[in-house]
């Protein structure tokens, strides 16, 4: 057996043929590295032709728009505009650049360079999905679906080299929160011109060598499925405050990993924590566990063109037989809030109306009024969901307590993620689990998804005052009070129609290196990268 | 010899043929496609999206102009991935996949064909059924399951190996090995045992012997070869399984790896990239397959009679 | 009848008659098959067995370890555990059962014919192996789920179909070696049809490597299970298997060990009786080892 001993030696030995470190976590702090988890390898760093969370975070390293938010409160800060003026009808914003903007190969920032970037946004040719954060802008929808293909009628305008102009169709009171969006971010015109056509998806601008961007970090290395390297950009305007020498995205795609990883100190900060470890960390190390309230909605839609279904009184008896309190103590460890609204409450100081509560009783009553006494009668109902830990054990709860509440029987899918969207779209289900996150802070972002024929209403819903409502009445509105109260109305209509059930209100859930500082928790699970730094622990 | 190894080769090109043809118009009736996200997308920017990737041809069309950039060797540009092409990715992706397949295969083989051997050797003693055991339970420990457990235990338990990383740090190839490697080795040694009881239970072993040759002459000279056929013609599509199933392990271990964007290509509907890596990996398999069965061969004299070979 | 037919007919008793006693003295392949059966009718009695429904959730009681109530403990929706197992083992054996037979015998066959028949006719066979090898398994399971809709038929014969590949380069392998020696020739200048050899001759003579396989794969088909269902092909919760219970269990390894161990138990009691078993099976049915 000694020939395969010596075999099995040399193997080991070639294995372990490797250079020796330290934990990245120290090392990093010393040195002023970020180690981050992010979830996926990102589709790319290109503003316009990328749309997930893990691209957003580096883009927010990368590149800066007008205006900033802070961290803490999310209100808009100076960013490439040091200031502004909002005209009294809130329909014009004028913004002054500050002259020291610089590209991170030192080039000055213009205003034409943002009247630039946003044409190329809005290039329908270039296929950037998130076009539609542009279309406050006047004319913006009508340019960017090819029915105006005159740009000058869109209403950005350059007044000079640091002044630029933007013209809304009709008051935003979210604008500025847009301004800081990837689609609203500089590209660099000269750099992009230089690989390709503006409208070239496939360019090789933004490859480490070729990329400039404007932000506090630049890129320097991305190594594929093994992590995307920023370092601190020197011509950003306030790099003094910036604090970090450099950033590192990991891919980590198994949250299980991703928290051995960081348990063993290879990362400072995850993107997730699976369910499971979260009583854990909340006993034990609960100064490195961050849970909160996050801008997004979970609910379970209803397919109202099913018999059965089709009748609001048994939508809203499958919404007030959920014992939400429970589901989230038992199930969730108790990291989220429940949800008796579509909009969370709170969301820019609104405070939805709360229209049900949890009623077996009155649900059982609904139910016999629509014809299905103890549930008899009322067609077979299935829960589609995409496959996924939490989703399965949120059906597994739910179809038991609408088992005990209401005695009717409730069979569970699970479909892989495109066919789900697919089965969706389509309303080949019955009951489907489905999420929004918000993209602004404003009730806006959670009600105009369900007017008729909504690109995100797959329920089959639609309600000619809701649409009204949505579309002419709540635009038209000038003060906060107004809208409010017109979106209390849009929620009403909502809730007692029900094509959808309210679950519970979203959490950001991560963990957290003591030593990162400057990192603050907000609604819109938000980095403000520049303000992050490093601390040995004492 | 030659004549077979041309053949085999020959052979290989209407299997490419029909496992792309098969292939790109099975990801295409696949339901979803690469563009369908949960936050609509407006139609206009659809419509685009499908004009840049040439998707609103039609169909034949589309699979001709695949068909042409591939005898190119271009397997054109990556859905998911913009600015990236599937040449790129799989250029990227295979060197540790190979690296961490070889390795795997390496432990495999030295490991299974020890214990399997000595099993053979000393058949219903405890030196068979300890190895035997260790083996079954090998085969019942799935990859999702073996390899949280060995970085539980040895990475931050014992805090001997790192708990994930390909190449950064010392040592942290040595656990996605083991774990990709297990699976396999239980096999070759289930396989070697019977291959080798089998064989040792033949004339011209106890003629060997009969002989006096030495005992690990009679062994290693004369009952291996013959005992380890099985093994062989396990190897081939063993070797093209590590390869491509190695995406667990990946993930786990956090390998970059072409396991990983191949899974990733098939849940995003990818379509170059699924199709890329189909051929790429079909061509590793064809090749491998030939390789175990010119092993095979050159192991059994009676057939490589039938080959030709002297 | 003629008498050659007799005479075969014979032969054939014998020799599985004198397998069954040679099987039923070795001790391990009988506690193997006994351990198999009893397990088995743990799993069809567990409405019996158990006092619990394997759906019948306890929030308040959650994750439990092991206790005079539940045996082997309970889940995160407080279900009881034992119970999980029992209802999992029915999908599990059943799946392992059926999608094995599936792969064996396809594979065996085309193996078989392949080995035996050689030239053109192999490299067609062998070359449609390969093909079947090389398409992108999940696609195909989920085009197979859209076209067919979700069935547990349709499960098991997706398990079977991409299982009984290597058994037929392994049969094949096999084939091929024996083709060539003077008891295959013989039978052929006796005028055997290629058919009588295949089944009478060759099969038999390659069972060891296949009985051996088909342990290996009765594994490998119930964790793949866990993986189609996850694709959402195979089984949907609130019902279980052993596969799934123990891809659950990995999760939270840490924090709940038992949901990881006794379902992993389960699975090896089974994978080890049924090695003995075959083991047991393969030494009874070779005429050559068994001499030693």
């Amino acid at each position: 057996m000694t020939v395969f001993r010596a075999l099995l030696v040399i193997t080991l030995s070639v294995m372990t043929a490797c250079s020796g470190g330290e934990r990245r976590v120290e090392q990093g702090t010393r040195d002023g590295i970020l180690h981050f988890g992010n979830g996926t390898e990102p589709q790319g760093v290109d503003p316009h032709t990328t749309t997930g969370v893990p691209e957003h975070h580096i883009e927010q390293a990368l590149f800066e728009g007008l205006v900033g938010k802070d961290p803490e409160t999310l209100a808009p800060v100076p960013g490439v505009a040091d200031r502004w003026e909002i005209s009294a009808d809130g329909r014009v914003y004028r913004f002054h650049l500050r002259e020291n903007a610089r590209w991170s190969n030192g080039e000055a920032i213009t205003a034409e360079d943002f009247r630039w970037s946003w044409w190329r946004g809005l290039q329908p040719a270039l296929g950037n999905e998130y076009a539609y954060m542009l279309y406050p802008i006047r004319n913006a929808e009508a340019y960017a679906t090819g029915k105006l293909t005159d740009f000058s009628q869109v209403g950005v305008r350059v007044i000079d080299l640091h002044t630029l102009e933007i013209e809304l169709t009709a008051p935003t009171p979210y604008f500025m929160q847009l301004l800081d969006h990837e689609s609203m971010f500089p590209v660099p015109r000269k750099v992009i011109e230089k690989f390709g056509t503006p409208v070239d998806r496939f360019s090789q601008w933004t490859r480490p060598g070729n990329m400039v961007s404007n932000g506090p970090f630049r890129l320097t290395e991305w190594k594929l499925y093994k992590y995307v390297r920023l370092e601190k950009n020197p011509y950003y305007w306030d790099a003094a405050n910036v604090k970090l020498n450099g950033i590192v995205f990991y891919p980590t795609e198994n949250t299980i990993t991703e928290e051995r990883l960081f348990r063993s100190q290879q990362l400072h900060v995850t993107s997730s924590i699976p369910l499971d470890k979260i009583p854990v960390y909340r006993t034990s190390r609960s100064d490195e566990l961050r849970v909160d309230p996050y801008l997004g909605s979970y609910y379970y839609m209803i397919n109202v063109k099913r018999p059965g279904l089709n009748d609001a009184r048994v939508r809203r008896a499958l919404a007030m037989a959920i014992d939400r309190d429970s589901l989230i103590k038992n199930v969730l460890d108790g990291v989220n809030f429940p949800a008796y609204s579509m909009t969370p409450p709170g969301t820019a100081g609104y405070q939805p109306p709360i229209l049900f509560k949890f009623d077996p009783e009155g649900a059982r009553k609904l139910l016999a009024d629509a014809g299905y006494p103890g549930g008899k009668g009322l067609p077979k109902i299935e829960i589609l969901y995409n496959t996924n830990e939490a989703h399965r054990k949120i059906a597994v709860a739910l179809q038991q307590m609408w088992k005990t509440n209401l005695n009717i029987d409730v069979t569970m899918l699970n479909q892989e993620w495109k066919v789900y969207l697919d089965s969706r779209n389509s309303l080949d289900y019955s009951v489907a689990r489905a999420a929004w996150i918000g993209d602004y802070v404003d009730p806006d972002t959670f009600l105009n998804m369900w007017i008729t024929g909504g690109g995100n209403n797959d329920t089959g819903w639609s309600s000619a005052e809701y649409d009204d409502l949505i579309l002419h009445k709540i635009p038209a509105m000038h003060t906060q009070e107004e809208r409010f109260a017109g979106f209390t109305r849009a929620e009403t209509i909502l809730m007692q129609e029900m094509p959808i059930i309210p679950i519970y209100i979203y959490s950001t859930k991560y963990l957290i290196h003591p030593s990162v500082k400057g990192m603050p928790t907000n609604l819109l699970d938000y980095y403000a990268f520049k303000h992050i730094h490093l601390e040995p622990e004492t | 010899m030659w004549r077979f190894i041309a053949s085999r080769v020959l052979q290989a090109i209407p299997v490419l043929f029909i496992v792309i043809t098969l292939t790109f118009f099975l990801v295409r009736f696949a339901p979803g496609g690469p563009f369908s996200t949960e936050k609509a997308v407006v139609p206009e920017v659809k419509r685009a999206l499908e004009a840049q990737y040439q998707l609103d041809q039609p169909l034949l069309a589309q699979f001709g102009s695949y068909l042409t950039d591939l005898v190119h060797g271009d397997f054109g540009p990556s859905f998911k991935y913009p600015g990236r092409t599937v040449n790129e990715l799989i250029a990227a992706g295979f060197p540790a996949t190979a690296e961490l397949g070889l390795y795997a295969l390496l432990v495999a083989v030295v490991l299974g064909m020890a214990a399997g051997i000595v099993a053979a050797l000393n058949p219903n003693s405890w030196r068979d059924y300890v190895p035997m055991s260790a083996a079954m339970i090998g085969i019942c420990m799935p990859t999702f399951l073996l390899g949280p457990l060995l970085v539980l235990i040895f990475g931050l338990w014992l805090e001997w190996l790192p708990v994930s990383g390909w190449g950064e740090v010392s040592g942290d190839k040595i656990l996605p090995s083991i774990t990709l490697g297990a699976a396999y080795a239980a096999y070759i040694a289930r396989l070697t045992r019977s291959g080798m009881l089998e064989v040792l239970s033949q004339d011209y072993i106890r003629t060997a012997r009969a002989k006096g040759l030495p005992e690990y002459v009679v062994v290693f000279k004369h009952a291996l070869r013959g005992g380890v056929i099985p093994v062989v013609a396990f190897l081939g599509p063993a070797f093209a399984g590590l390869l491509s199933g190695s995406f667990v392990v990946e993930t786990i271990f956090q390998v970059p790896g072409l396991g990983r964007f191949f899974v990733q290509a098939a849940f995003n509907r990818d379509y170059t990239l699924i199709l890329g890596s189909t051929v790429f990996f079909a061509v590793l398999i064809v090749v491998f397959n030939l390789l175990s069965d010119v092993l095979a061969a050159w192991l059994n004299p009676r057939l490589r009679a039938g080959l030709g070979v002297k | 009848m003629n008498a050659t037919r007799i005479e075969d007919y014979e032969q054939g008793t014998s020799l599985w008659r004198d397998a069954w006693i040679r099987l039923r003295k070795n001790r391990l392949a009988v506690i193997g098959g006994m351990t198999l059966i009893v397990v088995t009718l743990l799993c069809l009695l567990a409405p019996f067995v158990s006092p619990y429904g394997y759906e019948q959730q306890d929030l308040v009681l959650g994750a439990a370890g092991p206790s005079a109530r539940h045996w082997l403990g309970t889940d995160v929706f407080g279900r009881d555990l034992l119970t999980r197992i029992l209802y999992g083992g029915r999908i599990s054996l059943m799946v392992g059962l059926i999608a094995t037979g599936v792969a064996l015998i396809i594979g065996v066959t085309w193996g078989a014919i392949a080995g035996y028949a050689g030239g053109r006719v192999d490299a067609v066979m062998m070359r449609f192996v390969d093909i079947v090898y090389a398409l992108p398994f999940m696609i195909f399971v989920v085009l197979l789920m859209v076209v067919f809709g979700r069935n547990l038929l349709l499960l098991f014969l997706v398990i079977g179909a991409v299982e009984w590949l290597t058994m037929a380069r392994i049969v094949r392998g096999q084939v091929q070696g024996l083709k060539q020696l003077e008891f295959i020739e013989a039978a052929v200048s006796l005028g055997l049809s290629g058919w009588t050899i295949i089944r009478r001759h060759l099969i038999p003579n390659a069972i060891g490597p296949v009985i051996v396989y088909t342990t290996l794969t009765i594994p490998s088909v119930m964790l793949l299970e866990a993986f189609i269902s996850f694709l959402g092909l195979g089984i949907q919760p609130p019902q279980s298997s052993w596969g799934s219970l123990i891809a659950e269990g990995v999760e939270t390894m840490e924090e709940f060990p038992w949901l990881l161990i006794f379902p992993g138990m389960a699975l090896s009691l089974t994978l080890f009786a049924l090695n003995f078993l075959g083991d047991g099976l393969r030494d009874a049915l070779d005429v050559r080892t068994s001499r030693d």
